[in-house]
């Protein structure tokens, strides 16, 4: 009896161990993509306005995000006097924590070795989305807990922004689950293998992505996603012209650290789901010779960067909009639309399965 | 809005035109000056740091005439003026620019007869402390010596249109 | 199952502990903040009990959009505490019996077994027609659109009234307001919102009086 308890607690801790190291791997792997994903952010948004962007640190600047990352933690953290501490520092942790957590769900690739994913959720969309919608936690606390105008007002249109742009979103992602008939995102990526371009005599190709058959909900879910993360153009929350830095006014050194760590990280993870949802995500472009040698870890890489140098072409691109444009564009444009097409795709499906 | 226009805007029409526009630039050549290490040409009116200049045979040619003390609009320029010890001659016993008055418009050099103060060519005197912008006599004759030939140079170049 | 165990013990007890501080709070925020909390535990336990889908949905519904507008409200109050203090004796008569009556129902509801523990004492118990292999997604799906239908749909109805009564409620449109029409701002294009007009020397245009006249909405 003892023994084989013993042997339980074993179990427990091998499964412990694995886990905890597959996380820790993705961990590292996503920081460090992350560090030079905001590094290309700046160039790409330099190379637009014929900079050169950061070119300092390192050849090519490549080393800039370490020596910030270095600048912020050695700087002295403020902590403003009528601030509620608690809270104000549970803020940018929150932020960094939830962004973090939704790489949990994400699979990388699948191959004869099984999932890369840490843990294959059977509702991973879902997870995702609701890791999505509480992104807004930390930043309703921080602009609260900042106890100052700016923060606050930032705070509170970035809640009412958020909870928008989560409906669209949410009927997006709809779409998409009504076409896949599963939650779990291996699932969406591996129905993808067959679709319009089969259909049209090009199987295993990228037109057989979601991209092509929900072409709208894409351009939907990019804009959503740029809202939902609080990019250019909907950077209302920490718009420099208006409430000078947003929720973000009070924040320095490692709490703003974490802010702005968990705003690329669920930004880098928006690109993710994009590319699971609609581009196919680990699956070749085109299965044929030089490109299914690839290893799909890498597809998914290329798609998640390609998707990443749009929305930060985005933000080199388009002025910001105004508040009551960006709500009219949530309710009055998106809602209706994506509904519309949750009706039509939803249709679509049940006659094409009848006959 | 009209159908055509709707289905412009929903497929993001005038985004993808502005993004080929950005690509356009993105490739383009940069404007930027690797500043540290390339420089922007400079005017030979260009007007920077101060400087008191000398004679070819080191004697200097300011002459305490106060000019630049009653014509600076800021009120930068103090001068204390005395017979010199060896000769008797009227030369300045000290002569102080506060920089962080100074408003760089040119006016002293424009009323100095003997073009004894000049604006140089030299913009990056930052310093870390207030204090070290509080340049003397001492200082200003230093910077004349070291910046000599680049305002001899300026002001042979802006001299015809004097 | 050693696992299991403490895990339930784990979000069983942080559910209970922050629900207390939910009324033990003196900062309304910070009240809401362990409402959030108590949610969180509340999925950890449908989790436990292996229904993912409902721990989503509870993460998504409650933590993701209603209590951001609990906390939305209550940041916005400006809370008097003295004044709530003089209210909370007033009413706490009423409040005591109301809560008697539910503690009573559900004191009643135990002993005469109108809850059947036995299905929520074995996690994960699929639904017995379906089977185990179905995932509790689809066994949800199939349950609410095939026998409960109807009450789904009312209940669907119930909020879509409940949803256009607050819109009723709320939407005024005033008159002699000029609103902007930011359809007719975002549908402006070079060719209809520049003219080039030529100006005769010595002369003047008058600007074209549609076209500088602001939308009025109404």
């Amino acid at each position: 009896m003892a023994e084989s308890s013993w042997d339980l607690w074993l179990d427990y801790a091998l499964w412990l161990a694995i886990m905890v190291g597959w996380s820790l791997l993705t961990l590292v792997v996503l920081l460090v993509l992350i560090a030079f994903l905001l590094l290309m952010d700046r160039k790409v948004w330099a190379a637009v306005q014929m900079r050169r962007g950061p070119n300092v640190v390192g050849a090519f600047g490549l080393l800039q995000s370490f020596a910030d990352l270095l600048k912020f933690v050695f700087k002295e953290p403020v902590i403003p006097a009528g601030a509620n501490k608690g809270v104000f520092l549970l803020a940018p942790v929150a932020t960094a924590m939830f962004a973090l957590a939704s790489w949990a769900v994400i699979p990388v690739n699948e191959d004869s070795l099984g999932k890369w994913v840490i843990s294959d959720l059977n509702v991973g969309v879902l997870y995702l989305l609701a890791l999505s919608s509480l992104a807004v936690y930390g930043i309703i606390m921080g602009g609260w807990a900042s106890n100052s105008k700016y923060p606050f007002m930032g705070s509170l249109r970035s809640a009412a922004q958020m909870v928008s742009y989560e409906v669209s979103i949410g009927l997006v992602i709809v779409t998409v689950i009504l076409c896949v008939g599963s939650l779990n995102l291996t699932d969406i990526v591996n129905a993808q293998k067959t679709g319009v371009g089969t259909g049209i005599g090009l199987p295993a190709s990228a037109l057989d992505w979601y991209w092509l058959a929900l072409f709208p909900m894409f351009v939907i879910f990019y804009v959503s996603a740029l809202a939902e993360t609080n990019r250019p153009p909907f950077d209302l929350v920490e718009a420099e012209s208006e409430l000078v830095a947003g929720f973000m006014v009070e924040y320095s050194s490692t709490p703003y650290l974490l802010f702005m760590l968990g705003e690329y990280v669920s930004i880098v993870a928006m690109c993710a789901l994009a590319t699971i949802l609609f581009l196919g995500g680990w699956l070749p472009p085109v299965d044929v010779a030089p490109f299914n040698w690839v290893p799909g870890i890498l597809w998914f890489l290329i798609k998640t960067v390609f998707v990443f140098f749009l929305i930060s072409m985005a933000k080199a691109l388009v002025p910001r909009y105004r508040y009551d444009q960006l709500m009219r564009l949530g309710w009055k444009v998106f809602l209706p639309l994506s509904l519309a097409m949750v009706v039509i795709v939803a249709g679509i499906l049940q006659y094409a399965r009848v006959a | 809005m009209n159908v055509a226009q709707s289905v412009k805007s929903l497929f993001l029409w005038e985004f993808v035109q502005a993004f080929g526009l950005a690509m356009k630039y993105f490739f383009s050549p940069k404007k930027t000056l690797d500043y540290p290490f390339e420089r922007g040409p400079l005017s030979p009116r260009f007007r920077g740091e101060h400087a008191l200049r000398r004679y070819p045979n080191g004697e200097e040619r300011c002459i305490a005439c106060k000019l630049c003390e009653a014509i600076c609009p800021a009120q930068a320029i103090t001068i204390e003026a005395g017979p010199r010890r060896n000769d008797g001659t009227r030369r300045t016993t000290r002569y102080d620019i506060d920089m962080v008055k100074c408003i760089y418009c040119g006016l002293c050099q424009e009323a100095c007869p003997v073009d004894a103060i000049v604006e140089g060519p030299n913009f990056e005197f930052a310093t870390e402390t207030r204090e070290e912008l509080y340049y003397n006599k001492e200082k200003l004759l230093d910077n004349g010596d070291r910046w000599e030939r680049e305002i001899a140079r300026n002001l042979a170049a802006d001299a015809p249109y004097r | 199952m050693a696992l299991t165990a403490g895990f339930f013990y784990l979000f069983a007890a942080l559910a209970v502990a922050s629900a207390a501080m939910v009324i033990l709070a003196r900062n309304p925020v910070h009240a809401v903040l362990f409402l959030i909390l108590a949610f969180f535990n509340a999925a950890g336990l449908f989790i436990l009990l292996g229904a993912e889908f409902l721990a989503m949905i509870l993460v998504v519904v409650y933590v993701g959009a209603v209590a951001v507008l609990f906390l939305f409200v209550v940041m916005m109050l400006d809370v008097d505490f003295a004044e709530l203090k003089a209210g909370f004796i007033k009413n706490a008569p009423i409040g005591l019996i109301v809560g008697g009556i539910v503690m009573g129902e559900l004191i009643l509801l135990f002993v005469s077994g109108g809850f059947e523990l036995g299905l929520a004492q074995q996690p994960g118990a699929p639904i017995a027609e379906l089977g185990r292999d179905v995932s509790n997604t689809k066994q949800l799906g199939l349950l609410l659109y095939t026998r409960y239908v109807f009450f789904f749909q009312i209940a669907g109805l119930v909020l879509l009234v409940a949803m256009i009564g607050a819109i009723v409620l709320t939407l005024q449109h005033r008159k002699n307001v000029r609103r902007q029409s930011i359809a007719a701002q975002v549908a402006r294009t070079p060719a209809t919102g520049m003219a080039i007009v030529k100006v005769p020397p010595g002369g003047y245009v008058l600007p074209p009086t549609e076209s500088n006249k602001t939308e009025t909405q109404d």
